[in-house]
């Protein structure tokens, strides 16, 4: 019987685990792998498979914003139906809503500072019931996702000891 | 001055070096292009709030001596932590020392009960500091050699027959280093059953790896006997469970008087252990309990990628359930365990240890550590399998 939480800690960390190294890691059979995998699938608890880059290196141009945004509920909807409309921005890496003094943390992700300020302007600040918003910009990434940026992962043990 | 062999102490001079001295020279010389699975330390950092704990009582300024057997807090911390995982009480003002590693409670405990000819039941394949502990205290190590068909576990038979009338304590270390064995509370009650038949026998339980059992989330020990509480002395520390070897710190805990004894030579010839590493221990005992968890979670999950890898290459290996080693059987091949081990470092480029170093029972065996990435253990069990083959060939 496959712990749920321990697949799904185990993926979460490699996505590229094959299912027979799954399996041997797990002390399970690879055919449970695959069924406990596809059910968690048909379940929406694995939504899908992402790989960590650090764009930074690869892309000269990229910028990363993180916009607050105060906004009226709608009758009957809450915050939900303007949170969905800027959530279809292919972009918006996230939307949350949020306690405190905003009500959605939105992360948006361009080549430029300009690029994001246009965001703002033209498709956030126009949507009915937004009241206003305070941008960020991402000036240095230390951590993301869990994983250090610039760590040395040398080993310094001795090569045999007692 | 040149000739110092009538220089040094007897005592010292028959304690014979480590066998595998030559070996451990040759695998740093080449460190760098091989792959070690011959290291008893964690690769894991130190989790980072206990680091941050450290670093504080220096912002703080606590550089100076703490009391001789530790900080109170400390030994709160850790007379919590026993109750927590063990379910029985130690008192923190006289029960508890607090120690440089496990290893300097193996030396005050053997200098604090030896007198010279005492005999001292050893457990064999073992630490290779228990023999030498022993002797350098003027006793003597009667060897017991467990068998790979027990599962390396002690059999109430084999320490009844070793004991005799000198017989001042017995040692004994599961989780195994280096066999990776453990034994359960029913298989320690039927050791408890034969000491209450001696009960002049003093127990020592080194409990390093108490906490990488992958059978049980919680520790099994001598100590949770009430029959044996008044000579029971565990030693432990924080190196195996919380990835902090380099800190250098342990404890022992047991019977008062025993505790004072051991206290007297420690405050003679250590003082006190390092402030900082006492500070840095109060938060590992007080909140690292998820981050042993998490350990021994990817430690299980090595150990199952080791021992499937073992069986590709044709190793027979028996089951282990602890620590973070594998012990498999190399008999067969035609080499000896130190010849093996050589070989597969020079012609392989992988490093292990004989299993000879760590008790003659040990010899037809090697001490594999998957204490390592897993993707070092898979390139070493393929390194391995090759190696293997090339022998049966050959």
């Amino acid at each position: 019987m496959i712990d749920h939480i321990e697949l799904l800690r185990l993926i979460e960390n490699d996505a590229k685990l094959s299912n027979e190294d799954i399996a041997v890691r797990l002390g399970v059979s690879e055919d449970e792998v695959v069924k406990e995998i596809k059910y968690l699938q048909d379940e929406k608890i694995i939504l899908g498979y992402t790989t960590n880059i650090n764009w930074e290196k690869q892309l000269p141009e990229h910028c990363i914003g993180m916009i607050e945004v105060r906004i009226t509920p709608t009758k009957g909807k809450g915050y939900d139906q303007v949170a969905n409309i800027i959530s279809q921005y292919d972009k918006v890496s996230a939307c949350y809503l949020m306690s405190g003094g905003f009500d959605l943390m939105v992360i948006y992700e361009d080549k430029s500072l300009r690029d994001i300020a246009n965001f703002v302007n033209q498709k956030i600040a126009t949507q009915e019931g937004v009241l206003s918003t305070t941008t960020h910009f991402i000036l240095k990434k230390y951590k993301a996702n869990g994983i250090m940026f610039d760590m040395p992962d040398a080993d310094d043990r001795q090569a045999v000891i007692l | 001055m040149s000739d110092y062999s009538n220089k040094i102490s007897d005592v010292v001079n028959n304690v014979p070096p480590s066998a595998i001295r030559r070996f451990f020279d040759l695998a740093n010389e080449m460190k760098g292009n091989v792959i070690s699975l011959s290291i008893g330390e964690p690769d894991f950092v130190t989790p980072w709030s206990i680091r941050e704990a450290g670093i504080n009582s220096l912002r703080e300024g606590y550089t100076h001596y703490s009391p001789n057997s530790g900080y109170i807090e400390a030994r709160q911390a850790i007379s919590n932590y026993i109750s927590r995982r063990y379910g029985v009480t130690y008192s923190p003002k006289n029960e508890i020392l607090i120690t440089v590693g496990g290893s300097e409670g193996l030396d005050l405990v053997a200098r604090a009960l030896i007198n010279p000819g005492d005999e001292v039941i050893i457990v064999e394949p073992c630490f290779v500091a228990y023999k030498a502990t022993v002797m350098f205290a003027h006793g003597v190590p009667v060897v017991v050699s467990t068998k790979e068909e027990n599962d390396y576990k002690l059999l109430p038979e084999e320490l009844e027959a070793a004991i005799t009338d000198k017989t001042k304590y017995l040692i004994l270390g599961y989780p195994s280093n280096p066999t990776g064995a453990i034994m359960t509370h029913d298989e320690l009650a039927k050791i408890r059953d034969v000491l209450v038949r001696h009960p002049e026998i003093i127990v020592i339980s080194d409990e390093l790896y108490c906490e990488l059992n992958y059978l049980s989330d919680k520790p099994a020990s001598l100590i949770q006997f009430p029959e044996l509480r008044d000579r029971v002395i565990m030693i432990n520390g924080f190196s195996k469970s919380y990835a902090m070897t380099g800190w250098r710190i342990g404890y022992s805990v047991g019977p008062a008087p025993i505790i004072a004894a051991m206290t007297k030579i420690h405050q003679y010839c250590i003082m006190s252990s390092p402030s900082m590493a006492q500070f840095a221990i109060i938060d590992a005992a007080e909140n690292g309990d998820s981050c042993i968890e998490e350990m021994r979670n990817e430690y299980n999950h090595r150990r199952r990628v080791l021992l499937k890898g073992l069986a590709d290459a044709g190793l027979k290996c028996f089951t282990p359930y602890g620590a973070f080693y594998a012990f498999p059987s190399i008999e067969g091949l035609g080499l000896r365990s130190d010849e093996f081990c050589e070989r597969f470092l020079l012609e392989k480029k992988v490093a292990i240890v004989p299993g000879n170093a760590f008790g003659e029972c040990g010899e037809g065996h090697v001490r594999i550590s998957y204490a390592a990435s897993i993707d070092d253990i898979k390139e070493a069990v393929v390194r391995m399998k090759d190696f293997v083959d090339s022998l049966k060939k050959g």
